[in-house]
C-alpha cells in the first residue's frame, strides 16, 4: 500500500489554472501525472480539461498535450503511438488519453473502441463528472438517473452507462475504476497500468462543485459518500480477474453501506427526486453489487 | 497555397510555454484563505514527515510537502478542501486581504 511520502514531490501541473475551485478533475489529473511521470504524451478532446490547459501562447502543464477534436481521442492515441513506434520510442514514452464522460461514453466511444480493438498500447482515462460540464451541464450517457441538467430539467429518466464493463468486453488487459477522493488508490492503479502492455482503461468519478451543486470544500467528502453508500465501486480487472479495491471491499456487505439518501441529498442536482426514484436507486445499487459478488465467487 | 500550408503547420506545431498562473493570480478568486495553526499540525509537532493531507488533496498543487507546509496564497483558490481534510483541524479559512 502506498503512503503519501511515496508520491513524487514534483508537480506536472502548475498552480493558477482555469479549473474551478475544488475541481475533482484537477486533482485526478494531478495525481495521474505524478504516477506516470514526465515521459508521457497526452491527448485531450474538448472538455473542461482543455480549458485547464489554458489559451494560445501559454499552458499549465509541463507535459506535452495534443488537443484533439471531440470524437477522435482513441484514434489520436493510436496515431501518436504509431509515430512513436516509427521513431523507436514506444517503450520509453507512455501515451495517455484523458477525456470527459461526454467525450468517452457518447461522442468518442467508437474511436475508443477502435483503439482497444487495435490493442493500442496506451492508457485511456475518463474523468466522469456525469454531464457535459464545459458547455453548461447537459446530460451525457454517463449522467445518473434523476439528475437535473439543462437538457433533463425534470431529472434524467434512465441510468448511466456502465462504461468500464463495455471496455472489459474488448478483452483488454486492465480496467480500473477510481475517484478523486482516494488519491493514493488512483496513484497505485496508474503506476500499475503504466507497466502493462496493451490498452488500459480508467473510469474515474470526478465530483464537480458547480455541476453537482455542493460547496467546493466538499469535493472529497461527496466522493467518499459515493463509495460509502455503494453507488461508486472501486475495483480493478486484470486479465479478466476482478478485485475489489481496499476502500470498497467492506461494502460488499450491504449492512456496512451508508443510506443512499446521504449521497443524493447532499447535492442539488438530485434535489427533485421522488421517494419512488430513491427506491429505484436502492435496487440499482444492490444489483450492481450482486453482479460483482457473483463474479468474485465464480473466479476462485 | 504554399504559404497557407506553412501557416497551418505553424499553428499545428505551435509550442505553448508552461507557466505558473496561466489563468492569472487565481488567489483573487476568493477572499477566504487557509491559515494553518502550526501548533496543531502533526508533522510540525513531531518534526517528522507525516500526514500531509493538505498537500495530497489540494487540486491546485499550491501546498508544499514540507515542515511546516506552506501555501502559495497568490494562486490558492480558497476551495477549503485542505481545511476539510486536515485530520487535526489545524486549518481554518480566514478573510485575507489580497495586496
Ligand atoms: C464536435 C464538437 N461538438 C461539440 C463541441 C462543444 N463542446 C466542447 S466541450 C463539450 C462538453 C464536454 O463534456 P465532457 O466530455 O463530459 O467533458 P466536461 O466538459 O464535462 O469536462 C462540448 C459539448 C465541440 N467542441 N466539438
Ligand atoms: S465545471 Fe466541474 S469539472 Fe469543469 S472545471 Fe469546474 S469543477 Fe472542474
Ligand atoms: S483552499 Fe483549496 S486551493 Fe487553497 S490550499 Fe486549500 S485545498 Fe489548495
Ligand atoms: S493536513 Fe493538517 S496536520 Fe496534516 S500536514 Fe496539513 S496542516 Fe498539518
Ligand atoms: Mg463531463
Amino acid at each position: 500500500m502506498v503512503n503519501v511520502m511515496d508520491l513524487p514531490e514534483e508537480e506536472f501541473i502548475y498552480p493558477g489554472t482555469r479549473a474551478c475551485a475544488g475541481c475533482g478533475m484537477a486533482l485526478i489529473y494531478r495525481i495521474a501525472l505524478k504516477a506516470l511521470g514526465a515521459k508521457t504524451l497526452i491527448t485531450v478532446p474538448a472538455s473542461c480539461l482543455t480549458v485547464l490547459h489554458g489559451m494560445q501562447g501559454f499552458c499549465s502543464t509541463k507535459i506535452s498535450v495534443y488537443h484533439t477534436p471531440f470524437a477522435t481521442t482513441g484514434a489520436s492515441a493510436s496515431g501518436i503511438l504509431a509515430s512513436l513506434e516509427d521513431k523507436g520510442l514506444e517503450d520509453e514514452i507512455t501515451v495517455l488519453a484523458f477525456a470527459g464522460d461526454g467525450g468517452t461514453t457518447d461522442i468518442g466511444i467508437q474511436a475508443l473502441s477502435g483503439a482497444a480493438e487495435r490493442e493500442t498500447n496506451f492508457i485511456y482515462a475518463c474523468y466522469d463528472n456525469e454531464a457535459y460540464m464545459n458547455t453548461g451541464v447537459q446530460r451525457s450517457g454517463s449522467t445518473p438517473l434523476g439528475v437535473k441538467t439543462t437538457t433533463t430539467p425534470e431529472g434524467k429518466l434512465v441510468h448511466k452507462k456502465n462504461m468500464p464493463k463495455i471496455l472489459e468486453a474488448h478483452g483488454i488487459p486492465y480496467v480500473a475504476t477510481g475517484i478523486a477522493s482516494y488519491p493514493l488508490d488512483l496513484y497505485e492503479k496508474f503506476k500499475k497500468a503504466r507497466d502493462i502492455h496493451g490498452s488500459k482503461y480508467f473510469h474515474i468519478l470526478s465530483p464537480c462543485p458547480p455541476g453537482w451543486g455542493y460547496e467546493p470544500k466538499d469535493t472529497i467528502l461527496i466522493g467518499r459518500l459515493a463509495v460509502q453508500t455503494g453507488f461508486w465501486i472501486l475495483y480493478e480487472v486484470e486479465n479478466g480477474i476482478l478485485k475489489l479495491s481496499r476502500a470498497s471491499s467492506r461494502y460488499l456487505d450491504p449492512s456496512k453501506r451508508k443510506p443512499i439518501e446521504d449521497y443524493l441529498m447532499a447535492q442539488k442536482r438530485f434535489s427533485q427526486m421522488t421517494q419512488q426514484e430513491i427506491e429505484v436507486y436502492k435496487t440499482y445499487i444492490n444489483d450492481m453489487w450482486a453482479d460483482i459478488n457473483r463474479r468474485i465467487q465464480n473466479q476462485d | 497555397m504554399t504559404d497557407s500550408k506553412k501557416d497551418y503547420q505553424k499553428i499545428l506545431g505551435s509550442v505553448q510555454k508552461p507557466v505558473i498562473g496561466e489563468a492569472g493570480k487565481t488567489g483573487t478568486w476568493s477572499s477566504k484563505k487557509p491559515i494553518i495553526d502550526l501548533s496543531k499540525c502533526t508533522p510540525v509537532k513531531s518534526g517528522k514527515p507525516s500526514c500531509f493531507n493538505c498537500w495530497l488533496y489540494c487540486p491546485e498543487a499550491v501546498v508544499s510537502r514540507t515542515i511546516p507546509p506552506q501555501i502559495d496564497l497568490e494562486h490558492c483558490k480558497g476551495c477549503g478542501i485542505c481545511m476539510e481534510e486536515c485530520p487535526v483541524k489545524a486549518i481554518t479559512m480566514e478573510e485575507v486581504k489580497s495586496e
